[in-house]
């Protein structure tokens, strides 16, 4: 895509410069993960794909204002950034004659053409999710080289500090380099495990994005929550047939769709509560239509993994158009179904709420207290136990619990919610 | 590629003492997929001795250079093409061993 050419240009082929700074902006955000992916492959070492891809970005942002936006704007960023990695490693040469690999110093080969490489962004997404890293080095690292951001952005995403982002990701880049993590899908065998892998690096991200924590931070980060449905979307881009890769990205899209109604005057707002008008209807259709994919596919004896039901459950959700209208036997039903692939305390939460809806807050009340011992720190748990006591009537009890559930809290929005059903109970 | 491939031994929770016959069988198999470098079992920590020449004197010093509850039983050496290689053998080891495995490059 080439950006128009301003009218007052004196250059013929100079470009205002919003329009240039646009297609530099469109350029990162299309083919940032591309690039960095060719140049791993090309010089087999993530730091110098890192850079050069960097550098690329930076002549991009001094040279089209002046000299007009490349017609192919990745060929030029793929041409610009093999110069600079290959300057680099004749640099190093110099200095270190093991790195004297002529090949390496001589390749003027031309650019791949787009389209044959899209697997290299596969290969970085597995390399960065490697299970032999710890989970915030793949956060971290996934943001970094396939997401494209930069490390002030990571650390203020993520509420670190810049040096300790830094640090993690190039400890994870030499323990890469060291221990050799090879650069490339894994075999059909591993693919699963390693699917899964990856999708929870990114649904942290989402979650973190979700309901953010630290005081200082707004309850909802939707930076980070479009930065996860973005690598999600290019995951299913990458493997459209992954049953949980759909899974994921609708549960995302579903949930991403509330965001507006989820926060009112500074209080998150319960599902039962929310003004549903301001849902988003376009994400939710794409999440429904994504659903509903996977049901034709479990029909046709595939089960689903647990983003999957996960994602039926908001779907279900998603198409009441009051809270009333839930089909709360088939919420059940789903989270019997989850708790078969994932049978976790959480999950057995989960369900007793919607037993309650269906059965009764008594009924919802004695499936919640077994989970005490393991639950006990969990905010939601108390939170639950609160709401159920209420109804219930016994008020004295549900004060004691909505004030366990605010200590236990990172969240602001939704310490205030508490507080205000807290004092609702007397 | 090599890996120093460490069989660690728990001293509170230690693992089957009947693996010897699996471990040949696995050893045999290490050999014949071309990974097999050096393997070797060691003493327990009683055994081991200190010694400490950086001083005017050299100090010996009877027992293991640090004390834990863990523990190094034995070693391998593999030579594997890259770390998932590396991972898959000793997701083995560790099942025949009956103890954790570490795995670690060599520079």
């Amino acid at each position: 895509m080439t950006a128009a050419v301003h009218p007052d240009a004196v250059h013929p082929d100079a470009v205002h410069p919003d329009d240039a700074a646009a297609a530099v902006a469109r350029a990162h955000r299309d083919e940032w993960a591309r690039l960095v992916g060719t140049l791993t492959r090309r010089f087999g070492d993530l730091d110098v794909a890192e850079e050069a891809a960097a550098e690329a970005f930076a002549a991009a942002v001094a040279r089209w204002p002046a000299d007009g936006v490349p017609r192919n704007p990745a060929a030029w960023l793929t041409t610009t950034a093999q110069r600079r990695a290959l300057d680099r490693l004749r640099r190093e040469s110099k200095r270190d004659a093991r790195h004297q690999e002529a090949r390496m110093l001589h390749d003027d080969t031309p650019p791949e053409p787009l389209g044959a490489v899209d697997d290299d962004r596969l290969r970085l997404i597995f390399t960065c999710c490697h299970p032999a890293l710890a989970m915030p080095s793949r956060v971290a690292l996934t943001l970094r080289l396939v997401g494209g951001l930069t490390v002030p952005e990571i650390a203020s995403a993520l509420l670190a500090q810049e040096a300790a982002v830094g640090q993690r990701i190039t400890r994870a880049k030499t323990k890469i380099k060291a221990a050799r993590i090879p650069y490339r899908v894994p075999s059909a065998e591993d693919l699963p495990a390693r699917v899964t892998g990856v999708l929870a690096v990114l649904y942290l991200v989402f979650n973190e994005g979700y309901l953010a924590s630290g005081s200082g931070t707004d309850p909802v980060r939707q930076d980070l929550t479009a930065e996860a449905i973005r690598l999600a979307r290019l995951l299913h881009d990458l493997l459209p047939d992954d049953g949980e890769v759909t899974g994921l990205l609708a549960l995302m899209l579903l949930t991403e769709a509330r965001r507006e109604a989820r926060v009112a005057g500074g209080e998150l707002v319960t599902l039962d509560e929310q003004d549903r008008t301001g849902w988003d209807a376009d994400l939710i259709a794409e999440g429904h239509r994504l659903v509903r994919e996977r049901l034709v596919a479990a029909a046709a004896g595939t089960p689903p993994g647990r983003y999957q039901v996960l994602a039926a459950i908001n779907a279900v959700h998603t198409s009441a158009r009051d809270v009333r209208e839930t089909d709360w036997s088939q919420v059940v039903a789903l989270y019997d179904q989850l708790a078969v692939v994932d049978p976790s305390p959480v999950v057995a939460l989960n369900r007793a709420i919607a037993v309650a809806e269906l059965d009764g807050p008594d009924v919802g009340l004695a499936l919640v207290e077994p989970l005490a011992a393991a639950l006990d720190d969990y905010h939601a748990y108390h939170a639950t136990r609160a709401d159920l006591l209420r109804r219930c009537g016994r008020d004295a009890e549900a004060r004691d619990a909505y004030d366990r559930a605010v200590a236990l809290t990172g969240n602001t929005a939704e310490a205030a919610a508490l507080r205000r059903r807290r004092d609702a109970a007397r | 590629m090599q890996y120093l491939v460490s069989v660690i031994d728990d001293k509170t929770n230690p693992g089957r003492d009947d693996r010897e016959p699996l471990i040949s069988a696995f050893n045999e198999r290490l050999v014949a997929d071309g990974h097999w470098v050096f393997a070797g079992g060691l003493a327990a920590t009683d055994a081991a001795t200190v010694v400490d020449n950086r001083g005017e004197q050299p100090i010996v010093t009877d027992g293991p250079f640090v004390e834990s509850k863990e523990f190094l039983a034995g070693v391998w050496i593999w030579e594997a093409p890259d770390l998932d290689v590396a991972l898959a053998l000793a997701t083995e080891a560790s099942q025949v061993c009956c103890r954790k495995i570490e795995v670690r490059p060599f520079l």
